[in-house]
């Protein structure tokens, strides 16, 4: 049997430069899943776009073959006229995006633009394409397909603009459907919804899937084959199931370790002690007036933290978890004093256990002043929180330059140290970000953040940007500054496998409640709130014997007024949290 | 539904703002010491001829000058019973031009609609010019088309439009026998609208345009250029070539559409740009609009003259912004329903 889909010895190229993929090979057959994994730059994704040659401008194909052989024959899909890849583009092969919020037109309404596939591909008359677009959009979970049909994409969450796309993906009945990281623009468990409802197209209709992630927990779950991806060559590729239990290539058993998983092994967690608070926040809300810049329509209230109560201990970390729009980040910001909370909230800073709290959002100049200097913050996005145009000397001194710390050669030494602490060499100090991968930049976001000696720091995702084997090194490098300077962190994430490793207490928020709260320990083993429990099924493991709990993430992840009566949250009822053992509290009602 | 109440709020406003830029209009061109009637009966007092004297202060009471500022506005806006009742712009009376001794009406007469004429001829050829060239400047980025182009816009932009009007006037006339000046042949001046008066209007039209819109069709081609590239960056490029798009359609249907909201937003501030822009051509083209005769009144302080003048480019203005927003709001879904619940 002739495989679907045969890669061969194929080299892609930038303009006059080396190869960025090399000599790669592989296979899809019928019906099957292959995953090609690796970690960016690794060349995966130029890979599979070469199949339907929808590559940057000045990439060239240097060599090999990429033979489509399906029910209309056998192609070579290097070699075809631009004129014929387009009957196939999107017909034969078609191929879903890795941001769902952006790959959309925001001008166009979304049965148009899944429509049009059918339109371009079967001549389909606009009933005809409608009636089997509305069939589609049921079958990849739209409530509403009708609704959706009219609906523009900025009115619907990342899940079903993925949804959406994946419809576009499936209208016409490929028989190979290319995946470029699909999922991992979204929350855990849409992720999981969407991983879900891949695989069960995949068994209705029998199409292949090259599914190109970085996530070895995804793997596990959706695939049969593996291409493990190393700068541009093939590391090791073969069925999922030995290459998952027993790697054999030396990088694809780095990858492994690398992946934080959620523990499961029964441990007592420690609850925080209450004895030396840094930070305190007392029933924090935030409520944001959405005014429309319009005359003619109403104003209305967004509730992003509703009564947060959470304390860090000195030299802890206390971690925020939630999906996107939970107000975790709120929360943060509120407690950094970035903003301000509704009235009756408070927010507690303490130096040193002896001294008197400071109340961090009624503060004079001076104490906002030393404030500033033992709080800081590390961002997200290493690549838009440096600036590109300061060096790196400049931006590690501008913090202690405002607060008129030290001489110039002091600053610059001092810059120098902290980049020898967070494995930089202080001969960087005169370059640009730009010379800077991804996770140098973080370990530069965070030397910044240092530069003032700080007690307490906020990271905000600060690894969810970086590849799984940078990530490790980053948390590492966060847990020995936290050891040797006794730093008390606060640590917003989605992921609970980041968040299980790093974290002493961990809450776990949704719709700007904190729903559960527990030591790690406690929490991974023993969740009770169907919320948690959702977003600990959602977490790919990178075992092949533990899929995700599809069933689990369905009860949790919905819409709150869908839990079960003891959890049940509306808009006029809320259940208070209650402390169910020693440390660990639940929403729910008793 | 929407649409229709945000255009009846939208021209609501629009009166409104046009409410405030009349003071602020008047406000201005009094602003200078003196008025045009001051000025002459200082002067011919200094000559000593009375019986001048005596008109000026007779023109001076019968229109109101003697009394406080506010209450020359609202006498000149019709808000306010004048020495002849209500008698403003809201009844119709558009004031007396003292330079030229003759009603406002009748000296702007036709030149209001030929300026409409004119520079509505000029922002289509801008558009018209501007929208294929930009595009296929983006589409073909980095090779000899969008080069040439660029080189033509920049011309475009750096030669003085008068400096254009007289080389294009001189092969013009040479080469393909285009009239000299005016807006129409001199025969029909004062004649009533026929299909021959039409058809030389065209005709005088062909060089004005073109030298007015030069500039602001290569300014608007370079922007949509601009534009369009970085649309052609977004992801949903990609889909869209994923489905199996051509790339004209492509083009056409995705990232112009976004990359036209701008060019849209525009239609309000290319009116006044070019009012003002083309007085010199005007000017040099000897064009009967309104450009040369503000100018004239502004020089003399001829005061409800000039400010009819620009309460007429502000009107024009102010009507150009409300089509481009109500237009912005029909095109893009985003402003539309922004605010709607989810």
């Amino acid at each position: 049997m002739t495989a679907l889909l045969s890669v061969r010895d194929l080299s892609i190229g930038f303009g006059a430069g080396e190869s960025v993929v090399k000599g790669v090979s592989f296979d899809v057959d019928a019906g099957q899943t292959l995953a090609l994994v690796g970690e960016s730059g690794s060349g995966k994704t130029i890979s599979c776009r070469a199949a339907l040659r929808i590559l940057p401008r000045t990439a060239q194909i240097r060599s090999g073959t990429i033979t489509l052989n399906d029910s209309n024959g056998s192609v070579d899909l290097t070699r075809i006229s631009e004129r014929q890849m387009r009957d196939i583009r999107g017909n034969r092969v078609s191929m879903i995006f890795q941001e769902p919020m952006r790959s959309l037109s925001p001008l166009h309404k979304i049965g148009n633009q899944v429509s049009e596939v059918l339109w371009l591909h079967r001549g389909a008359s606009e009933a005809q394409a409608r009636k089997e677009v509305l069939t589609q959009f049921e079958r990849v979970g739209f409530p509403d397909p009708q609704r959706a049909y009219d609906s523009y994409p900025f009115e619907l969450s990342g899940g079903m603009r993925q949804r959406a796309m994946i419809a576009m993906a499936m209208v016409a009945r490929p028989e190979l459907l290319i995946a470029d990281e699909p999922t991992t623009a979204l929350d855990v468990t849409t992720q999981a919804q969407v991983l879900g409802l891949i695989k069960e197209l995949q068994r209705e209709t029998g199409m292949a899937l090259i599914l190109v992630t970085h996530d070895l927990g995804v793997v596990a779950n959706m695939a049969e084959q593996v291409v493990v991806m190393h700068k541009g060559r093939v590391m090791e590729s073969g069925a999922a199931a030995p290459i998952l239990t027993s790697p054999a290539h030396p990088y694809t058993q780095q990858l492994f370790n690398a992946a934080p998983c959620i523990p499961d092994e029964n441990a007592v967690g420690i609850p925080m002690s209450d004895e030396d608070m840094i930070l305190e926040m007392k029933d924090v809300s935030k409520t944001y007036t959405m005014r429309s810049s319009r005359g003619w329509q109403g104003e209305r209230l967004i509730h992003a933290c509703r009564g947060v109560d959470l304390k860090l201990a000195r030299g802890k970390t206390l971690a925020i978890v939630g999906e996107s729009g939970s107000g975790k980040t709120t929360a943060a910001r509120i407690a950094l004093g970035a903003e301000l909370p509704d009235p009756g909230g408070e927010v507690l800073f303490r130096t040193s256990a002896t001294e008197d709290p400071i109340t961090v959002h009624h503060m004079t100049r001076a104490q906002r002043t030393a404030f500033q200097r033992k709080a800081q913050m590390v961002f997200q996005d290493p690549y838009s929180s440096l600036s590109p145009r300061m060096r790196i000397q400049d931006a590690m001194t501008e913090p202690l330059e405002i607060h008129n710390i030290g001489t110039a050669s002091e600053q610059r030494d001092k810059a120098a140290d902290m980049l020898k602490r967070v494995g930089l060499n202080a001969d960087m100090l005169k370059r640009y970000p730009h010379a800077f991968s991804g996770g140098q930049r973080q370990r530069l976001s965070i030397a910044r953040a240092m530069m003032l000696d700080p007690q307490l720091i906020v990271c905000d995702e600060p690894t969810s940007a970086l590849d799984v084997s940078v990530q490790e090194q980053i948390l590492t490098l966060l847990e020995n500054l936290q050891d040797s300077l006794n730093l008390s962190y606060l640590f917003i994430s989605h992921d609970l496998a980041v968040v299980a490793r790093i974290a002493d207490e961990v809450a776990v928020m949704r719709r700007g409640l904190v729903v559960e709260q527990a030591p790690p320990e406690t929490l991974f083993y023993n969740p009770r709130h169907p919320y948690t429990k959702a977003l600990i099924a959602a977490q790919p493991e990178p075992d092949i014997n533990r899929p995700i709990n599809l069933k689990l993430v369905a009860l949790g992840a919905g819409s709150p007024d869908s839990w079960d009566d003891a959890f049940r949250l509306t808009d006029s009822v809320i259940p208070s949290l209650v402390e169910m053992e020693p440390g660990h509290k639940v929403r729910c009602h008793v | 539904m929407v649409m229709l109440r945000y255009a009846v709020y939208r021209f609501f406003t629009m009166l409104l703002t046009l409410v405030v830029v009349s003071v602020l209009i008047f406000v201005i061109i009094n602003l200078p010491p003196g008025d045009y009637l001051s000025n002459q009966i200082a002067e011919l007092q200094a000559s000593g001829q009375s019986a001048g004297v005596q008109k000026a202060e007779f023109l001076r009471k019968e229109y109101a000058l003697d009394r406080p500022i506010w209450e020359q506005y609202l006498i000149w806006m019709g808000f306010w019973p004048g020495p002849h009742g209500f008698d403003g712009l809201l009844q119709g009376n558009y004031g007396w031009s003292f330079e030229f001794d003759r009603p406002v009406a009748e000296i702007v007469g036709d030149t209001l609609w030929l300026t409409v004429v004119v520079n509505l001829a000029a922002i289509l050829f801008v558009y018209a010019v501007a929208l294929p060239l930009g595009v296929i400047a983006a589409a073909r980025s980095r090779t000899w088309i969008d080069y040439t182009s660029a080189f033509v816009g920049y011309l475009g932009l750096a030669t003085p439009n008068f400096l254009l009007a007289l080389i294009l006037f001189y092969y013009g006339h040479q080469y393909f026998n285009l009239p000299i000046g005016g807006l129409m042949d001199p025969s029909f001046e004062g004649q009533p609208m026929s299909w021959d008066k039409l058809k030389s209007i065209l005709v005088h039209l062909i060089v004005p345009t073109f030298v007015i819109g030069t500039s602001g069709a290569s300014a608007m081609m370079q922007r949509l250029r601009a534009n369009m590239l970085d649309e052609l960056g977004k992801p949903y490029v990609e889909t869209a070539i994923a489905k199996g798009m051509s790339p004209s359609r492509m083009l056409t249907k995705y990232p112009l559409r976004v990359a036209f909201n701008p060019f849209v937003a525009d239609i309000g501030n290319l009116l006044p740009s070019m009012v003002s822009g083309s007085v010199l051509v005007s000017v040099v083209l000897g064009l009967q609009t309104i450009g040369p005769t503000l100018l004239t009144a502004l020089k003399t302080q001829d005061q409800f003259l000039s400010a009819f003048i620009l309460m007429f480019v502000a009107l024009l203005t102010l009507i150009g912004t409300m089509i481009s927003d109500i237009l912005l709001v029909m095109l893009d879904p985003r402003i539309r329903y922004e605010g709607r619940d989810a």
